[in-house]
């Protein structure tokens, strides 16, 4: 049988608790790891979260990547609230993207204030298109949506290349597979002088307390709750099982999809095979580690875009390998879910205290 | 080891000396002295009642007994020896046995699968399966080993837990409110089959709100009120009047029903409901109809397992149908779900209180909100507002006399008794049209019992139509104006009280059955 049995009051200390134990777990075992590749730990470490953190640039590269982690893994906190498993956020901010940038192809000379505006809409409108095929597939033919969202993002990646090696090549370059960088009206604008943080960033910044109030007051996220928790409750009282199926689908799916509109609108500029580094599967450990909170997922987010810039910044100046990023964040969330077992879980001791008499 | 090894015969004890005694017990959790300083003994072979109101601590006692609750201070002593049992594996091992009053069962496993979590981790399944069909039927507590625990019915979920102890050959077998969802014939079965392992000097440790059944079973009492013990007693020589006195401390208060002198409207009409089992274990309804009027308690009689979960789910709008098959106050609603029955004015309380009527991890202030959300008040535009909650989850525990930590405590650290006078509190401050109950008293202590079944009373009294659904006759007796049956599938006539007696309702019962089954 298990080793693991059910603890009967897991500690609310410790479920908080495990995410700075995890990310200790992390640093120790970066630190055998760095001294495996025969670079000084400590250096590594300063490199990797301290260094980014001594310029203006890189605050505004921190914020410009944490905004659409935060933004992604709110939306699937929601779901994930009520045990719907959304793990293909990375193909419904591709879907955000390729839509928001047809937008940007198409009206490219024209001039309006409503471009930018519309080009986010179409992002939403992508990636919750993208999320609603696997919640129609779940209340229809009961597809597990673990699958059909991570399936649904390969699709989401090959037609993106079909899109910038094909129809939306850039005619007057190279031979990349790229699209044309978009023109002024398509695109947010710089928020400093020289520096590439964007106003993009205020989508994330309103977002947060929107959905900091939906998750602590909305009537909807309270039936998503009970659905997650008591699915015979949800029942008993009327929660259609099926809408918390398609609101935690679409919803994390249109927030997903405005960062990948803003991804193609701001920092990058145009539509690229290369436009996302991981952000929709980076977000799904911001959510764990931010424990599906909407302000701890602001902390995890910024925790996890240091990650990713510290990671590049590794790789100019101490010639790590660009893996070190994601081994970074798979350690992180591995350490997470084992802490989290042991919050929820005892290990059961193989002999217990019994004496003898009785035993016989 | 692949099969639970034969009886294994006790050790013999010194005379005189118990199988088990607990000196000075204490737990606390935060906001209460769930036990204080509890000292007990348990002889070899004696059935001891442990009586109490709800949340006098009975539970906490056991769990701290079966290892699955730690005691803060005290001492436990088995077989003459101190031991201390860290979890239900060691009792287990120690030989204690225990079936809880909230079942343990994962419902994705079938019955067989789910018996074998508590055995050693080699026994094999199929050589188990035997054993459990042989041991089932021998006890008169018939299991299909194979069935699925998420087709089960609570009745039939009560009888996995006793037979997953059986089979562990225990030296105390603890059970914890056994007999509320058995039925009367598995509780005679029952009570031979705990008379039998007593003879064979096999502990029995019997917590029941059933003041009758005491009687008829245990050699002595011992009784808590508010975490301490408070007295013992030899129930054989005590009257259930006695009996409930020292449990609640004054006398047993009597339900009266007043005359209604209000207008008489149909406020629940059930037009011949027909339903195919949806899966192989359920119960097909049959033709069902039945008229629940405005100022009347109608009780649907029988055994837990004859189509009440379907009929009920039919009702409450867990599962829904024709249109006109359901109405209220005139209304048809048979196609409409559960929320949109309740905004029509039906409230229900199902008979699982944990993960139906409440959501276990919840605050009672959240789980108030799970139905009452749309009380005046409760929510705006889409925002629900947890201080209106807060203030009708307060109500609601003052009124009905909830003993819990307040608001804010969650749904699962509620005792049996005081979580379903939460509920149903919470169901009838709604101001419903229709009330629909299944089992009103099923772990409520004998004076709550009395207060909710006079609750029901009154509620009918001001114009609600009020339908029970209940295993227990007397309780019908005492509160229905007018009492049909439910068995296999079909729906007796509603015969008025008094023109009706426990013999004919008892025959109704076996004869439906009988007629169903051919
Ligand atoms: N896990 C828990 N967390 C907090 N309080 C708890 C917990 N379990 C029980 N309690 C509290 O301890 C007290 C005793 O509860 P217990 O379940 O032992 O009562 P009981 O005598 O079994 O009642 P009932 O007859 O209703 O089953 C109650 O006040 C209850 O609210
Ligand atoms: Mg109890």
């Amino acid at each position: 049988m298990s080793l693991l049995t059910p603890r009967t009051n897991p500690s609310k200390l410790m479920q908080w608790a495990a995410p700075p134990l995890a990310i200790l777990a992390t640093l120790l075992t970066a630190t055998v790891l760095f001294y495996a590749l025969n670079k000084p730990p400590l250096q590594a470490f300063y490199v990797f979260f301290i260094e980014p953190l001594e310029t203006e640039n890189g605050w505004s590269e921190l914020a410009l990547k944490a905004s659409p982690l935060i933004l992604i893994a709110q939306g699937l906190a929601l779901g994930f609230r009520a045990r719907i498993y959304n793990i293909g956020a990375e193909g419904q901010l591709l879907m955000g993207a390729i839509c928001a940038s047809g937008v940007a192809i198409y009206t490219d000379g024209m001039d309006g204030d409503w471009i930018l505006p519309l080009m986010v809409l179409a992002g939403a409108i992508g990636g919750g298109l993208w999320g609603a095929l696997p919640a129609w597939l779940k209340t229809r033919f009961n597809a597990e949506e673990t699958l059909t969202t991570l399936m649904l993002t390969y699709v989401a990646v090959q037609l993106l290349a079909w899109l910038v090696s094909g129809p939306w090549r850039d005619p007057g370059g190279s031979n990349f597979p790229q699209s044309i960088m978009f023109s002024e009206p398509a695109l947010f604008n710089a928020l400093f002088e020289g520096l590439r943080i964007n106003s993009s960033v205020i989508i994330t910044l309103l977002a947060v307390p929107l959905l900091w109030l939906f998750v602590k007051r909305s009537f909807l996220a309270y039936q998503l709750a009970v659905g997650g928790q008591a699915p015979s409750a949800a029942r008993y009282a009327g929660f259609s099982a099926q809408r918390t199926v398609w609101i935690s689908l679409v919803v994390s799916g249109v927030t997903a999809g405005i960062a990948g509109a803003a991804e193609a609108a701001g920092p990058v500029g145009q539509l690229t095979l290369s436009l996302s580094p991981g952000y929709g599967f980076a977000a799904i450990i911001v959510a764990w580690v931010g424990r599906l909170h909407p302000i701890g997922i602001v902390f995890s987010g910024l925790l996890m875009a240091l990650i990713y810039i510290g990671g590049e910044a590794a790789q100019v100046s101490m010639q790590l390998p660009s893996a070190v990023s994601w081994l970074f964040q798979g350690m992180l969330l591995f350490f997470l879910l084992g802490a989290d077992a042991f919050v929820d879980y005892r290990l059961k001791r193989r002999k217990p205290f019994v004496i003898k008499e009785a035993q016989a | 080891m692949l099969i639970p090894p034969p009886p294994n015969h006790p050790r013999p004890l010194p005379a005189g000396e118990p199988r088990l005694q607990l000196l000075n017990i204490s737990k606390r959790y935060p906001g209460v002295l769930a036990n204080d300083q509890v000292s007990l003994n348990v002889m070899p072979g004696e059935i001891h009642a442990v009586l109490g109101e709800n949340g006098a601590g009975k539970s906490t006692l056991m769990k701290i007994i079966y290892g699955a609750v730690q005691a803060d201070s005290g001492q436990i002593q088995w077989n003459g020896r101190e031991v201390s049992i860290a979890n239900p594996a060691v009792a287990r091992e120690l030989g204690i046995g225990m079936v809880f009053q909230h079942f343990q069962l994962f419902e994705t496993l079938n019955v067989t699968e789910n018996i074998a979590l508590a055995l050693p981790p080699d026994t094999d399944l199929k050589t188990l399966a035997v054993r459990v069909r042989e041991v089932s039927e021998k006890y008169g507590l018939p299991l299909d080993p194979e069935r699925l625990v998420h087709a089960l019915s609570v009745g039939e979920r009560q009888r996995v837990e006793i037979v997953r102890c059986l089979l562990q050959n225990p030296q105390l077998l603890i059970l914890d409110e056994p007999t509320s969802v058995l039925t009367p014939q598995a509780v005679r079965k029952l009570f031979e089959t705990l008379r039998k392992l007593a003879s064979e000097g096999v502990s029995i440790l019997y917590i029941s709100h059933k003041l009758h059944e005491i009687q008829a079973l245990c050699d002595r009492a011992t009784v808590m009120r508010g975490g301490c013990v408070t007295g013992g007693a030899n129930p054989r020589q005590e009257s259930t009047a006695s009996l409930a006195r020292m449990m609640i401390g004054r006398d047993l208060p009597v339900c009266h029903a007043p005359v209604y002198a209000g207008e008489v409207k149909a406020a629940l009409e059930i037009d011949s409901i027909s339903r195919p089992k949806d899966d192989p274990f359920g119960v097909t309804l049959e033709d069902i109809s039945l008229t629940v009027n405005s100022g009347e308690v109608v009780g649907i009689a029988g055994i837990s397992g004859n189509g009440q979960a379907e009929l009920l789910a039919a009702l409450s709008g867990e599962s829904t149908g024709r249109s006109d098959s359901v109405r209220i106050a005139g209304l048809p609603v048979g196609h409409l779900h559960a929320g949109q029955r309740r905004d029509r004015g039906l409230s229900f309380v199902p008979e699982e209180r944990l993960g139906r009527g409440a959501v276990p991890s919840m605050s009672l202030t959240q789980n108030a909100m799970l139905t009452a959300h749309r009380q005046p008040g409760l929510s705006r535009f889409g925002l629900l507002d947890f201080k209106a909650a807060r203030d009708f989850a307060l109500r609601c525990i003052e009124r009905f006399d909830v003993r819990c930590n307040g608001p804010q405590a969650a749904a699962r650290s509620l005792s049996g008794g005081n979580l379903q006078k939460f509920i149903v509190g919470r169901e009838i401050m709604q101001a419903p049209k229709v009330m629909i109950v299944a089992q009103p008293t099923w772990g409520v202590d004998v004076g709550a019992a009395a207060t909710l079944r006079q609750t029901l009373l009154d509620l009918s009294r001001e114009g609600v139509g009020v339908l029970v659904v209940s295993e227990e006759l007397e309780e019908l007796f005492e509160i229905c104006d007018r009492i049909a049956v439910l068995a296999g599938g079909r729906l007796s006539a509603a015969m008025p009280r008094n023109e009706t007696n426990a013999e004919q309702i008892g025959l109704l019962m076996a004869g439906q059955a009988a007629a169903a089954s051919v």
